[in-house]
């Protein structure tokens, strides 16, 4: 076991998988000889050399549709897409093409493309260095799309990813890659050192794609949520004393209904926060699960707790994130339903 | 405002009821244009984008260093895999009018691009098509009834009734799968270039493109990237005057060549007669060899005319003149390959008239074995709940649920036997 980051965790699962697998390559901007904007390619070019480790030019476009390519050549392309904000020239190659290759050629081609891009706020991004579009990635069938909240998932889930026949769109929240965040801004940041998630192991293993984990046993509520907001849910249930059962998608899509519907089942109070904008998010999606599945043990109605139906704005970002005020606050107002 | 507007909007030279023109085509006689060494340099070879490779001459005689000197057992098989093409699509063509297909494509006119490509490059180069290019299918060995039971979503169908007619695909082949959406597959064909490069195999890939498709951003990723890399791939252009109803101007043709789209990057144009089989050869032969000792990405232009309509969902009388495509200067490619055949003492037309009656036959013959596997009207059918399958390399819980779901509501004919209805 070892200590690290969300991004040494990144890195290592890169690592282990390169080292294991000539096929694995890596294409994106500045992945290369610089190691990538956020350090998570850092070294790997050195290590695997620069026809495993490819810089590419700036047209997420391009490199998603070669990246389809060499995969349907065999190899195991990793893409990276520098931010989130940035994967919309790239899209109808997801959608129309990598999410649809095995489909509409019943499996005689296919293309095991993972995307890896970094996604949320609380960085000081302003609205294009901030988006959370999962989403919209999750509607459309034939990917897979995963956001991890701590480095020993990040590895686990990253490994599974790239190691899986399927597409799959790989979130990262960025506002995590040093440290778990509370959501609030006013206290000095933290880092992973002092995490039990921080704890990774060297080698190779995997978290399997499409499992929540229960990350926080309770009986009253359950906190349904993913990526830097389930530690926020954290801080928000111990600010407030309440029971809290937190549950971490981990995976995006294919849902696991299943663990979800088991807690709220038992608690009977269901909220669902991501940083996401709220309208046509993807906590709609599972509020609708819920109140199926869960509807005669429902003690009040599912609620949620999302960033505002805005862009993200540059100066008034800790209005508009998702943080610890609001998350107390939406637990306090939903325990207050008899 | 009594400003008129400045803005210069793309015409073409005629519309229906006006004479066809195709004075804005630059020619160059056949044989005129030299043949650069392999490794020529692409800033000493910038001509070849804008002048006109040719082989055949006007009256059908190979000239120049252009000319691949094909045996004449090589020449046979051309006219063969043309004619079946042409065949084949009039009948497909034929088989949509009567109502038992829901959509078809031909390639009237264009039938070289595909087949002279096809035996220039190695049967492991991979192909990435563009919906008119089904002679690569058909070169490669794909049954035509497999084809046809593909456009009859039938019980054979390799697309499980999943895709619109055309759209095949076949790994085995080497030819990749067919999507619908424009220009796409330019980029998968440089990725795939570039795995091969980077597995140090000397297998190239090949695609194709309209003219109208280059203005897609696809278009201009893929010949960035494959500049970038100097990936081994064949970058084609099909410029045949008209994307449905907008001409090549539409897509930025009226001043400069769509071969010359390249230059910029470094990468050599080359514009090919088309239509003349025994050019399209040359000029893949001589792209394939050039990607395949590492000189990278060639962009091929082919100039042809659309012979028929884009589509059976298409009318081109409505916008172009009836008969442009008989005064095409650059003919008809079978037409023109025959002539050459029968002027050099290799062919007749009886021998052609009694080609193309077997070729019909067999045509006809396939249909009549694809209709056996069921049509859109007459069963067999395909079991609909595969439409789950192949979303994922297996299926996950929320779609099996889904498939349940389905039989279900299917089989209660709308009866209702779940408290919920349709709805899950």
């Amino acid at each position: 076991m070892a200590q690290m980051n969300m991004i040494e965790a990144i890195r290592s699962a890169l690592d282990v998988v390169m080292d294991a697998d000539p096929n694995v390559v890596i294409l994106g901007q500045d992945v290369g000889y610089f190691g990538g904007v956020f350090r998570c390619t850092d070294g790997l070019q050195r290590k695997y050399g620069e026809h495993r480790v490819i810089d590419a030019p700036i047209a997420e476009g391009g490199i998603i549709g070669a990246a389809i390519g060499m995969g349907v050549n065999g190899m195991r392309p990793v893409a990276e897409i520098q931010f989130a904000d940035y994967i919309y020239p790239g899209f109808d190659q997801i959608v129309s093409e990598l999410a649809r290759l095995r489909y509409r050629s019943c499996g005689d081609f296919f293309s095991p493309v993972t995307i890896r891009t970094p996604c949320g706020g609380g960085i000081r991004g302003g609205q294009t260095h901030s988006q959370s579009p999962e989403a919209i990635f999750a509607h459309v069938s034939g990917i897979k799309t995963v956001m991890p909240s701590n480095p020993y998932d990040a590895k686990g889930l990253l490994i599974s990813s790239i190691e899986s026949d399927d597409p799959i769109v790989f979130f990262e929240p960025k506002r995590i890659y040093n440290g778990p965040f509370d959501g609030d801004p006013e206290r000095p940041a933290v880092s992973w050192a002092s995490h039990p998630k921080g704890e990774v192991p060297e080698g190779h293993y995997t978290v399997p794609i499409g499992d929540a984990e229960v990350v926080r046993p309770g009986s009253e509520l359950t906190i349904i949520t993913y990526g830097t907001l389930v530690h926020v849910a954290v801080a928000g249930a111990e600010a407030t004393g309440v029971d809290a059962e937190i549950i971490d998608v981990r995976t995006i899509s294919p849902l696991d209904t299943e663990t979800l519907v088991e807690s709220v089942n038992k608690t009977g109070r269901c909220m669902i926060a991501h940083e996401a904008t709220r309208f046509g998010g993807f906590g709609a999606e599972i509020a609708a699960r819920v109140q199926k599945d869960c509807f005669y043990n429902l003690e009040a109605p599912v609620g949620r707790i999302a960033g505002w139906d805005t862009p993200y704005p540059h100066a008034f970002e800790w209005q508009y994130f998702p943080g610890k005020k609001r998350m107390v606050a939406g637990i306090r107002s939903m325990m207050e339903v008899e | 405002m009594n400003k008129k507007s400045r803005l210069h909007i793309p015409r073409p030279t005629a519309r229906p009821g006006e004479k066809p023109d195709f004075s804005y085509l630059d020619l160059s006689p056949a044989g005129s244009l030299e043949k650069p060494a392999i490794d020529a340099r692409t800033r000493d070879i910038e001509h070849l984008s804008s002048g006109l490779v040719r082989v055949l001459d006007d009256d059908h005689v190979a000239q120049g260093p252009w000319d691949p000197k094909l045996d004449v057992g090589k020449l046979h098989i051309a006219l063969r895999w043309m004619l079946l093409n042409r065949m084949f699509d009039q009948r497909m063509w034929q088989i949509q009018r009567q109502g038992r297909i829901s959509f078809y494509m031909e390639a009237l006119g264009e039938e070289a691009v595909s087949i002279a490509a096809a035996m220039a490059l190695r049967p492991a180069d991979m192909c990435f098509p563009s919906y008119r290019n089904q002679g690569l299918y058909m070169y490669r060995g794909l049954k035509l009834v497999d084809m046809m039971c593909q456009c009859l979503s039938n019980t054979r169908d390799m697309c499980k009734g999943r895709q619109l007619p055309i759209m095949y695909h076949s790994n085995k082949a080497n030819v990749f799968s067919i999507s619908g959406n424009l220009a796409t597959q330019y980029p998968h064909a440089v990725g795939w270039a570039m795995a091969s490069a980077i597995k140090g195999e000397d297998h190239i890939a090949a695609t194709w493109v309209g003219d109208g498709s280059t203005a897609e951003a696809d278009f201009h990723h893929a010949i960035t990237f494959a500049a970038v890399y100097q990936a081994p791939v064949i970058l084609n252009v099909v410029n045949n005057q008209w994307a449905i109803s907008s001409f090549q101007g539409t897509a930025g043709g009226e001043r400069r060549s769509f071969a010359a789209r390249g230059l910029g990057l470094g990468i050599p144009g080359v514009r090919v007669d088309g239509n003349d089989l025994l050019a399209v050869y040359s000029a893949t032969l001589w792209a394939a060899e050039r990607a395949r000792r590492g000189g990278g990405p060639t962009l091929i232009e082919l100039v042809t005319y659309r012979g028929g309509a884009h589509s059976t969902s298409d009318d081109p009388s409505k916008y172009r003149p009836k008969d442009e495509w008989q005064t095409f200067p650059l003919g008809d490619p079978i037409e023109r390959l025959k002539q050459h055949m029968i002027s050099s003492g290799h062919w007749s037309d009886e021998q052609h008239e009694q080609l193309e009656t077997e070729l019909k036959a067999e045509v006809l013959a396939a249909w009549k074995e694809a209709q056996q596997y069921g049509t859109m009207t007459e069963g067999p059918f395909l079991d609909p709940a595969t439409m789950f399958d192949d979303v994922y390399a297996e299926t996950p819980a929320h779609l099996e649920s889904q498939r349940r779901r389905m039989i279900e509501v299917e089989s209660s004919n709308g009866a209702g036997t779940s408290s919920e209805g349709g709805a899950s």
